[in-house]
């Protein structure tokens, strides 16, 4: 393999619960990498091994050719990695955080100041330099900590979850810096439990129950839907949930504020067999058409087949 | 300071919540910056907006804890500032730091919230076994809360909301952090809820929560920058077009792009390159001449349909 970040039969084990079973990876120089699972899905657990962080108890893994049980230390140099949970010192200002991890990973010299600044900067941070990290918003801690991550300027990083609980403005100007270090050709390895960020990614790998059930570009994921997606606009959801729930080759009905999106085996025939039923139980039906779904609706479609 | 509050002439029996220029300032800051709008009876109903925009300002005055600096707002048929009481034993309020005694199990959570709301006896004994079936509780009832996932959690902290019966929900981030399957099993609680006639105010940082809403405001800066149905604001209140280019190589093709004047927004989707523009007639073959100067290779170049969120911070950027 050649890959930047790779991984034979990775997994965990936590006394009897198995958190990674046997996952793998090849991931290019340059890509964004989604892992994308729920809670417990373990996700945590797979950027920890892969970051260097932790042992696994079977397989193998190698981040810049660097094995990453038996070069953990020297691996430190080549990868960021962000907890989900990382400390930030609150009475510290943003850039005392900074110098702080500067200090920790040896940025020495005439590189160091020029390094904090354009750090500050590309973190959009500069104008905040002096304000203390614990008064920051959620998604400027969040940035503050990229940047810490990002101080000894790592060819990988590790992002666990980095944008949980930051609001939609601020998730997209973290996913613009993000944008930013990939064109400098930097590799990231994210998780996250937004499936719209999915599709920010180069390739996205689907975790559930410790293992990659699928893998492949946003625009492959999906296209694996099972079935075909019906759009039914009709200001009688109620009515119509109830009803095409009871219907024969119905997957699965999901309520759109207008609109219902049914997961059907055949979309052409359901169509018609949907817009019988819906009229007969009294519904208006505004509208029923195809749909693309999204990847979250992809997702949930792909474990509830499990 | 003087308040003064605007009359609402125009109430209405099926108006679960009006608002009327609602203001509320802080010092010189200005938290809720005259918004307007109007929840009906039974509507799930979205407010959104980045933290700090002024929801949680918003919300606290719909409960009447915080007095407007000036307009109004009614919540089903009472003033917030005349009769904060009489709204407070109408409406159940999940906020963000809900607290449940994690050393409670899932009954003794719902006896205290049920008493803490004057449910007594039979009558607490029976809503709190709807209660829990409703939020799909069964089975754990005798767990320690601490021991409860996530998910569960959430739905404990909605079933000790509605055991008094609130004809309003507000929600404050109720699924913060809690992954995919669980936020699904949550709205269609949600959706079961309005069904039943209880209102719903929500808000959310999650897009596809967003787009099950009936209806929704987005609030930026303490104004109200957008609002409609989900559809509505995708189809007709986004400022500018989102084009999707299918180039190679996709990240030298967005540097070559973010030096073009005018582009709204300019990000990387994967292999896709979006960008936002203002006029499309013009801008295009200006970004297909920049690439092909570049010699990067087009693959495909279309105006794309609009993302709530994409329409949203077009919206905030004014």
């Amino acid at each position: 393999m050649t890959g930047q970040i790779t991984a034979t039969q990775l997994s965990k084990t936590f006394r009897k619960n198995q958190a990674v079973r046997g996952v793998s990876f090849d991931i290019a120089p340059g890509e964004i990498y989604g892992l994308i699972g729920p809670d417990g899905a373990g996700k945590t657990t797979t950027i920890r091994m892969l970051a260097g962080v932790m042992d696994p108890t079977r397989g193998t893994a190698r981040v810049n050719g660097l094995d990453t049980t038996r070069q953990a230390e020297q691996l430190r140099a080549h990868v960021g990695y962000m907890a989900q949970k990382f400390s930030l010192y609150g009475d510290l200002s943003v850039r005392e955080n900074i110098e702080f991890y500067a200090d920790i990973f040896g940025v020495r010299g005439k590189a160091r100041a020029e390094r904090i600044a354009r750090l500050l900067k590309f973190a959009r941070l500069d104008q905040f330099q002096d304000r203390d990290a614990g008064v920051l918003s959620g998604g400027m801690k969040k940035k503050l900590g990229l940047a810490c991550a990002f101080i000894h300027r790592p060819r990988v990083l590790f992002l666990d979850e980095p944008t949980n609980g930051v609001d939609p403005i601020s998730r997209r100007e973290f996913w613009d810096i993000l944008s930013d270090l990939h064109i400098e050709g930097v590799t990231i390895f994210i998780s996250t439990a937004y499936l719209d960020e999915a599709e920010r990614c180069s390739r996205v790998g689907l975790m559930y129950r410790g293992e990659i059930i699928r893998e492949g570009t946003p625009i492959a994921l999906r296209q694996l839907v099972q079935g075909d997606l019906l759009a039914i606009i009709t200001p009688d959801l109620q009515i119509a949930e109830n009803v095409a729930q009871k219907l024969p080759g119905i997957f699965e009905v999901q309520v759109y504020g207008d609109r219902l999106h049914v997961f059907v085996d055949a979309g052409a025939t359901r169509a018609r067999e949907i817009e019988i039923a819906l009229v007969a139980a009294g519904a208006t039906i505004k509208q029923i058409r195809p749909a693309a779904p999204h990847l979250q609706e992809a997702f949930i479609s792909l474990i509830s087949h499990l | 300071m003087t308040t003064h509050h605007l009359p609402l002439t125009t109430y209405a029996p099926d108006d679960a919540v009006i608002a009327e220029n609602l203001t509320r300032k802080f010092g010189k800051f200005i938290a809720v910056n005259t918004i307007s709008f109007r929840v009906a009876r039974g509507e799930i109903f979205g407010f959104l907006g980045p933290n700090g925009s002024g929801k949680t300002t918003t919300i606290k005055m719909l409960l009447g804890l915080l007095h407007p600096t000036s307009g109004a707002a009614n919540v089903l048929g009472y003033d917030v500032v005349h009769h904060p009481e009489k709204i407070r034993s109408m409406v159940g309020y999940v906020s963000q730091k809900f607290s449940l005694y994690t050393d409670l199990n899932v009954i003794e959570n719902l006896n205290f919230y049920g008493r803490a709301y004057r449910v007594w006896g039979k009558q607490l004994d029976a809503r709190r076994q709807i209660a829990i079936e409703l939020a799909g509780l069964v089975g754990v009832e005798r767990e320690l809360t601490a021991n409860l996932a996530g998910g569960f959690k959430q739905r404990l902290a909605l079933a000790a909301a509605i055991l008094h019966e609130p004809q309003l929900l507000i929600l404050d981030e109720p699924t913060a952090g809690v992954d995919p399957v669980s936020r699904r099993d949550f709205w269609k609680l949600l959706y079961r809820l309005a069904a039943q006639g209880t209102t719903i105010f929500v808000t959310t940082h999650y897009m596809d929560e967003a787009e099950q809403c009936h209806r929704l405001a987005f609030i930026h800066e303490g104004h109200i920058v957008a609002t409609g149905t989900p559809s509505d604001i995708k189809e007709k209140q986004m400022r500018g077009s989102v084009i999707e280019i299918d180039c190679d190589p996709p990240g030298r093709a967005l540097e070559i792009l973010r030096q073009i004047e005018n582009l709204d927004e300019t990000a990387l989707y994967g292999s896709l390159v979006h960008v936002v523009a203002r006029d499309v007639a013009a801008q295009q073959p200006q970004i297909e001449r920049a690439l092909r100067d570049a010699q990067i290779a087009i693959k495909s170049i279309a105006v794309i349909p609009p993302s709530l969120e994409d329409v949203f911070i077009a919206r905030a950027k004014g």
